[in-house]
């Protein structure tokens, strides 16, 4: 921040739009994938009794 | 001294157990220095005299853009290293890859846009760098749906291995198209030879971000590589069930 206040901040210097606009981006994208990538495994959980640790790692 | 056996870990099922372990290593990490890498960009790095505050789009977009290139060519080589010692869980890797590399070049097409319009007054051109990126999702693209497309999941895993590795000449030329073409895009911030073009806390924020996302990618690779292993052996163990 470098001492400006947070309005000043948030403007971003006339930028906002752009400079926020990418993190939403990102946030968006690496949220979904994790969100996506949770479902995958809860499915599988489902579709395998709940067993995932079972299923393969202590054969 | 014990000797650790490695040979067991190209198995799958010795190798589930083993990522589980490692996660939680690569996830913490990358959460604690996606929130320092922002501190910095954001309360410590200055304005920038040319660009503003507009240049701070930089902390996504590099990383990112760094990323997008780096995994696919680790995709490449895992699944030329499935196909070629028909090594079962380098080929999953290769797939568990292929969409957080996927997920980072969408990130730094749309990060670009918005960084060009304020800077170049344009969301996109199609020069050199942008095109060859654009293609680049486009491999991802392709691997993904080509693996989808098959069935035989070894049958895909050679498919998509043969593409995979096909566009892996795409990569140099993304990195070396600012320097080969005319190009609105500017140069290479950092350099493999050579001083970077920026310093101090700029410098820092970028490489603790590129640090989050290299940590992040590699824990939620693990996360699906673990759901593919048992997505894989269920549907083998389902289909030998029902022959029986």
């Amino acid at each position: 921040m470098n001492g400006r206040s947070w309005s000043d901040f948030l403007s971003m210097g006339g930028y906002a739009f752009y400079v926020w606009g990418s993190y939403l981006v990102a946030l968006l994208a690496i949220g979904g994938e994790v969100a996506l990538l949770l479902r995958r495994k809860k499915a599988l959980l489902e579709r395998t009794g709940g067993t995932i640790d079972k299923e393969v790692g202590n054969k | 001294m014990a000797k650790i056996n490695w040979y067991k870990y190209a198995s799958p099922a010795n190798f589930y157990p083993l990522a589980g372990k490692l996660i939680p290593w690569f996830a913490i990490p990358a959460a604690i220095l996606f929130v320092v890498g922002l501190y910095v960009g954001f309360f410590v790095a200055p304005t920038d005299f040319q660009q503003g505050d507009a240049y701070r789009i930089i902390f996504i977009h590099v990383p990112a853009a760094w990323l997008g290139m780096f995994l696919y060519v680790l995709m490449a080589a895992y699944a030329g290293i499935g196909w070629a010692f028909n090594a079962r869980l380098a080929s999953m890797m290769a797939s568990s890859i292929a969409i957080t590399g996927a997920m980072f070049t969408f990130l730094s097409l749309a990060t670009g846009s918005l960084w060009g319009k304020p800077t170049w007054g344009t969301w996109w051109v199609w020069d050199a760098r942008l095109t060859s990126t654009l293609i680049l999702m486009f491999l991802y693209i392709g691997f993904i749906s080509l693996q989808a497309a098959i069935d035989d999941p070894r049958r895909a895993d050679k498919a998509g291995a043969v593409l995979a590795i096909v566009g892996v000449i795409n990569v140099p030329i993304i990195y070396y198209s600012v320097q080969w073409w005319n190009t609105l895009h500017q140069g290479a911030t950092i350099r493999i030879l050579g001083k970077p073009t920026i310093a101090g806390p700029m410098l820092a924020a970028m490489l603790i971000m590129l640090a989050a996302c290299w940590l992040y990618s590699v824990a939620v690779v693990l996360i699906r590589l673990r759901t593919i292993i048992v997505e894989r052996e269920h549907a083998a163990a389902t289909m030998s069930e029902a022959r029986a």
